[in-house]
C-alpha cells in the first residue's frame, strides 16, 4: 500500500464534514474495518505467494481490490444471518468469521480446512459460522439463497441472508426465477452483485444493455447502488438494509460497485484486450478501499502511520500463522476418500458401486 | 502433415469448416475477444467477423437454445461450453430440443448442431468442474458423443461433427489442449463418426476405452509389455456411433477386456460396452470384463485425495493382471 495520501476521497470526504458522523460508524468501528480489510488483503497476497510455488492448486480467485465489498456488506450483520456466494470467497468467509487457519487449510487441500480439504478455493463451508458456501458454477447459489431465505420464514426467524454473486450472475436464469420468487414470498434475502465491472474478460456492458441497478425491478425488488470500495457508506447501507429485511421489508438488491485488482483467477492475465493496462493501474492506485479509509482516519486525527503499522504487523502475524498453521496440517488421509458421499448408508443395497474394494474382482 | 497441438488442430477444424460453411458460426463465453477461455478460438474473430464469432453472456441455456433454434432454422451452429460442466445448465436444451426434435417434427427438424468444450477433471478443480459429462448425452437418442484424444483426431472428428446433421456433443479435454501430434493439413481431412481406433496392437488383452484416457491406456500398454505381455488399445472415439465390430474383433482375439473411462462407473459407458461384449461374444470371454473409473465420489479437492480418486495406469495394470490371472 502506498505510503501517501490519495487525494480525491480524502478531500471530499473533508469538506462534506465528519465521514465517520455522517454514515453513523465510529471511528473505533471504523479502526476494526481497516483491520479486517488489511486482514484480508493480507490474507489474499499469501495465498498468491502461496499459489505461486504450488502450495495451492486448481482455480484460485482473489478478493484484492474488493475488500471493501467484503467487509462492509458483512460485518453489520448477525451472527445468525446467513451468507452464501461464488467461488470469489475466501474473505467473505473470514468476514462471516470462518477462522483464516481453517480458510487458509482448506486453500492448501488440508484435512483441517473448512471443508476438509475437499471443496478448495472455490468451496469453503463453515455451518457454525452460517457461511454456507463457495459455489462454482456461475449463478449456482442464488436460487440457494432464495431457499434459506424461505426456510427462515417458515421458521418465523428474524435472521436475514445475504447472496453475494458476480456481475456476469444476472445473466443466468436462474437469478431471475430466484428473484421473483423471494418477491412474491416476501423472503428476507439481500442479493448482493459484487459489480466488479467484468466477468472474467467481458465487461459487463457488452452483455447488458440495462444497468445493473435496474436488474431485480422487473420481480418489484427494491434495488439500491452503493460505492464499496467506500466502506463507511457501504457498511452503513448493509447495516440499514438489514435492519429492514428482518423487519420483514421482503427481499432487496444492491448493485455493489467494485473493481478486481488482479486477474479473474491466478492463471487468467490482469490486463489484455478486455481492459487496458492503464484502466487497472488508475483504480488499483485512485481506488483502493484500504487507502481511502486510512486517509478518512489519518484526516480526522484517529490513525497515524505508526498504528497503522501496527495492524498491519498484527494482521501478517495472523495471516503467517495461518500459513504455518496449513503448511503443517496433514493432507486427508485415504480414508476420507470415500467419506461423506452420503449422508445415511443404508443397511441394505450398494450406494458406492465403482467395485472397488467390493467385488472379488478387485 | 504438420505437428501441432490438440488446441491448433480444433481451431484449424472450426477455421477450415467456416470458410468452406457460411452457415456456420460460433457463439459461446470469451470465444471471440479473448480468444476462447482455452485459447481453442483464437484469432477467429479477426478471421471471421462478431457476426460468426460471439460473445455470450453467461446464459448456458440461453444460447444452447439459441443454438437449436439457428439449426431448426437453418444455420450449422457450433456452441462452445466452457467446459462441460457449466453446460448441466443447458442440458434441457440439448436433450428436450436439440436430441428430440428430428423425431417429435417426424423427420422435418434434423438439428446439426456442435457442442464442444472439454470435459471431465484438469487438475484440483474439484466437485463442481471435474464431472466427465459423456455419459449423461450418450444416454439420450438422438445425440451424438464424440471424445478425441489425438490432435488428428480433434481436427478430422471436429469437422466431422459441424458437417454431421445431428446434434453432437463434442467433448475435449482441459489437459489436452496443449498435447501435440501429427495432423494431416488436407481440407477435407474428415474422420468417420463411428470408427473406433486400434491404438496399438496386442493378442494378451484388450483396452477399450475413450477420450483423454486413451493416453493413460497406452501407459499402462507399455508397462505391460515390460512385464511381457501385449495389450490392444482401442480408442473409440465416438461412443455414439460406437464401433461395436471393433470392439468384438479385439475382444474376439484376446478374450480378456478391461474398459478404462474417466467418468463414473454407474451406468458407464464401460458398463454399456461390457453388456454388448458378453451379449454378443460371451463365449470368448476368459475372465469377467473389468473397469477402471473415477472412484464412485465428486472429485475431492486435496492432491492427496484426487490422486486416489482418478483412474491411472497403475490401476489398468492391475486391472489387465486380474483378467489375466497373473
Ligand atoms: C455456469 C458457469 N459458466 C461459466 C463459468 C466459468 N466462469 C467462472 S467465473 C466466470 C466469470 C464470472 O464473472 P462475475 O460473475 O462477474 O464474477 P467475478 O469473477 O467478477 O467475481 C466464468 C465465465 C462457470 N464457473 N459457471
Ligand atoms: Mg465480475
Amino acid at each position: 500500500m502506498a505510503q501517501t495520501r490519495t487525494r480525491t476521497r480524502g478531500q471530499e470526504a473533508a469538506s462534506a464534514g465528519d465521514p465517520f458522523e455522517r454514515h453513523g460508524v465510529t471511528p473505533e468501528r471504523a479502526l476494526e474495518l481497516l483491520r479486517e480489510m488489511l486482514l484480508f488483503r493480507r490474507f489474499e497476497e499469501k495465498a498468491e505467494e502461496a499459489y505461486a510455488i504450488g502450495k495451492i492448486g486448481g482455480f484460485c480467485h482473489l478478493h484484492i481490490g474488493q475488500e471493501g465489498a467484503a467487509v462492509g456488506s458483512i460485518l453489520p450483520l448477525r451472527q445468525d444471518d446467513y451468507v452464501i456466494s461464488a467461488y470469489r470467497e475466501h474473505t467473505q468467509a473470514l468476514a462471516k468469521g470462518v477462522k483464516p487457519d481453517a480458510v487458509m487449510a482448506e486453500l492448501y487441500g488440508r484435512a483441517t480446512g473448512a471443508s476438509g480439504g475437499k471443496g478448495g478455493s472455490m468451496h469453503i463451508f463453515d455451518k457454525s459460522a452460517r457461511f454456507m458456501g463457495g459455489h462454482g458454477i456461475v449463478g449456482g447459489q442464488v436460487p440457494l439463497a432464495t431457499g434459506i431465505a424461505w426456510k427462515i420464514k417458515y421458521r418465523g426467524e428474524d435472521s436475514v441472508v445475504v447472496c453475494f454473486m458476480g456481475d456476469a450472475a444476472v445473466n443466468q436464469g436462474g437469478f431471475h426465477e430466484a428473484l421473483n420468487m423471494a418477491a412474491i414470498w416476501e423472503l428476507p434475502a439481500i442479493y448482493v452483485v459484487e459489480n466488479n465491472e467484468y466477468g472474467m474478460g467481458t465487461a459487463f456492458r457488452r452483455v447488458s444493455l440495462t444497468d445493473m441497478v435496474q436488474k431485480a425491478s422487473p420481480y418489484g425488488i427494491p434495488a439500491t447502488s452503493v460505492d464499496g470500495q467506500d466502506v463507511l457508506a457501504t457498511y452503513a447501507h448493509f447495516r440499514d438494509l438489514a435492519a429492514t429485511v428482518r423487519e420483514g421489508g421482503g427481499p432487496r438488491f444492491v448493485d455493489l460497485r467494485t473493481y478486481r485488482f488482479r486477474g479473474h483467477s491466478m492463471s487468467d492475465p490482469v490486463s489484455g484486450t478486455y481492459r487496458a493496462k492503464e484502466e487497472v493501474e488508475h483504480r488499483t492506485k485512485d481506488d483502493d478501499p484500504i487507502v481511502h479509509l486510512r486517509d478518512k482516519l489519518m484526516a480526522g486525527d484517529h490513525l497515524d502511520q505508526a498504528g497503522l503499522e501496527a495492524v498491519d504487523a498484527e494482521v501478517r502475524s495472523v495471516v503467517n500463522a495461518a500459513a504455518d498453521f496449513a503448511d503443517q496440517s496433514p493432507a486427508p488421509g485415504p480414508e476420507a476418500l470415500y467419506r461423506h458421499v452420503w449422508a445415511h448408508l443404508n443397511p441394505n443395497g450398494r450406494l458406492c458401486l465403482d467395485g472397488r474394494g467390493e467385488s472379488p474382482w478387485r | 502433415m504438420a505437428m501441432m497441438t490438440y488446441r491448433d488442430a480444433l481451431n484449424a477444424a472450426l477455421r477450415e469448416e467456416m470458410e468452406r460453411d457460411p452457415d456456420v458460426f460460433l457463439m459461446g463465453e470469451e470465444v471471440a475477444e479473448y480468444d476462447g477461455a482455452y485459447k481453442v478460438s483464437k484469432g477467429l474473430l479477426d478471421a471471421f467477423g462478431d457476426k460468426r464469432v460471439v460473445d455470450s453472456p453467461i446464459s448456458e441455456l440461453g444460447f444452447a437454445g439459441l443454438g437449436v433454434g439457428a439449426a431448426m432454422a437453418g444455420l450449422r451452429p457450433v456452441i462452445e461450453f466452457m467446459t462441460f460442466n457449466f453446460a448441466f445448465l443447458a442440458i434441457d436444451q440439448v436433450i428436450n430440443s436439440a436430441s428430440k426434435m428430428m423425431y417429435m417434427s417426424d423427420g422435418q427438424f434434423p438439428i446439426p448442431i456442435v457442442f464442444r468444450g472439454p470435459t471431465g477433471a484438469a487438475l484440483q478443480l474439484s466437485a463442481q468442474h471435474s464431472v466427465s459429462c459423456e455419459t449423461y448425452y450418450v444416454h439420450s437418442p438422438g445425440c451424438k458423443v464424440v471424445t478425441p484424444a489425438t490432435p488428428a483426431d480433434a481436427k478430422g472428428l471436429l469437422k466431422a461433427a459441424i458437417r454431421d446433421d445431428d446434434p453432437v456433443a463434442f467433448m475435449e479435454g482441459e489437459l489436452l489442449y496443449n498435447f501435440r501430434g501429427e495432423v494431416p493439413e488436407d481440407d477435407d481431412y474428415v474422420i468417420p463418426l463411428g470408427v473406433a481406433d486400434l491404438k496399438r496392437e496386442g493378442s494378451d488383452v484388450s483396452i477399450v476405452t475413450h477420450g483423454k484416457m486413451v493416453h493413460i491406456a497406452m501407459q499402462a500398454a507399455a508397462k505391460l509389455e515390460k512385464d511381457g505381455i501385449q495389450a490392444d488399445v482401442l480408442d473409440l472415439r465416438s461412443i455414439r456411433p460406437l464401433d461395436v465390430d471393433a470392439i468384438l474383433a479385439s475382444v474376439r482375439k484376446t478374450n480378456r477386456m478391461v474398459y478404462v473411462e474417466e467418468g463414473w462407473s454407474f451406468v458407464g459407458v464401460g458398463a454399456q460396452v461390457a453388456h454388448i461384449v458378453q451379449e454378443e461374444a460371451f463365449d470368448h470371454l476368459d475372465a469377467p470384463v473389468l473397469r477402471v473409473t473415477q472412484a464412485d465420489v465428486p472429485m475431492p479437492y486435496a492432491k492427496s485425495l484426487e490422486a486416489l480418486a482418478k483412474p491411472t495406469a497403475e490401476r489398468v495394470v492391475d486391472a489387465c493382471n486380474k483378467v489375466l490371472y497373473r
